[in-house]
């Protein structure tokens, strides 16, 4: 059982907003850890694989998105969901332009 | 056949369904059972029992059916297909209490990841409780 934590800058235009939410959440429900996601250092943390609870974060640009999980694969679920926020959640200038 | 829960969209406007379901195949990806329907027989605003059942058809998988709904008609033209579905998929067809659009993507998300019915279906109703 391994324990791991991240936090990633999220330069992304229109912040987490509908379209990254649901990569995020698809990405999280991958692995077998419990993941979690915190806006804040101090949280309050909330479950990365919930759809609904990562959308109600609203997080706009230049938030620091905290990841933590527990669990066998905790360091790869935290290291893949960093490097999607790194990559802009693979969206070009297009597609955050119409959100 | 998939192993994920099926997305059923129903509202009064045909372009509406199309509309929705185009926003949960973009966001959420083609590997969700999904259908949608919308207008009366006649090509006016308005439900039909019988495009329902088309769309659970074409939405149907074994772990069951979530189908989201506009207004008033949609919801009780839907409780009729579903009453008219063959026993052995009793309690596997089931409405959600949820906002057409956003509640059809959170359902599709939460199928997508593997979720049961009743999972889909509580993801989808989390909405209106947040």
């Amino acid at each position: 059982m391994d324990e791991a934590l991240i936090t990633v800058l999220m330069v992304h235009e229109v912040g987490l907003h509908a379209r990254p939410s649901v990569k995020l959440t698809k990405l999280a429900k991958g692995f077998s850890s419990q993941i979690e996601m915190a806006v804040a250092a101090e949280g309050p943390w909330i479950d990365a694989k919930s759809i609904v609870k990562v959308m109600a974060t609203k997080a706009p640009k230049d938030t620091v998105l905290h990841f933590r999980a527990r669990g066998d694969d905790a360091k790869a679920a935290v290291e893949a969901l960093a490097d999607l926020v790194a990559r802009d959640f693979e969206e070009t200038k297009r597609d955050a332009a119409h959100g | 056949m998939s192993s994920r829960v099926g997305i059923v969209i129903v509202s009064h406007s045909p372009d509406v369904a199309r509309g929705t379901a185009e926003m949960v195949r973009q966001m959420v990806g083609e590997e969700v059972p999904l259908a949608h329907c919308g207008g009366d027989p006649d090509g006016g605003l308005g439900t039909s029992v019988e495009k329902i059942l088309v769309a659970i058809e074409a939405a149907w998988s074994e772990p069951g059916v979530a189908i989201l709904v506009d207004l008033g008609g949609a919801e009780t033209n839907s409780e009729m297909a579903i009453e008219m579905q063959p026993p052995e998929r009793q309690g596997r067809v089931v409405i959600c209490n949820a906002p057409i659009v956003e509640g059809a993507v959170m359902a599709a998300t939460e199928s997508w990841g593997g979720a049961t019915l009743a999972q889909v279906c509580s993801a989808a109703e989390e909405l209106s409780a947040a």
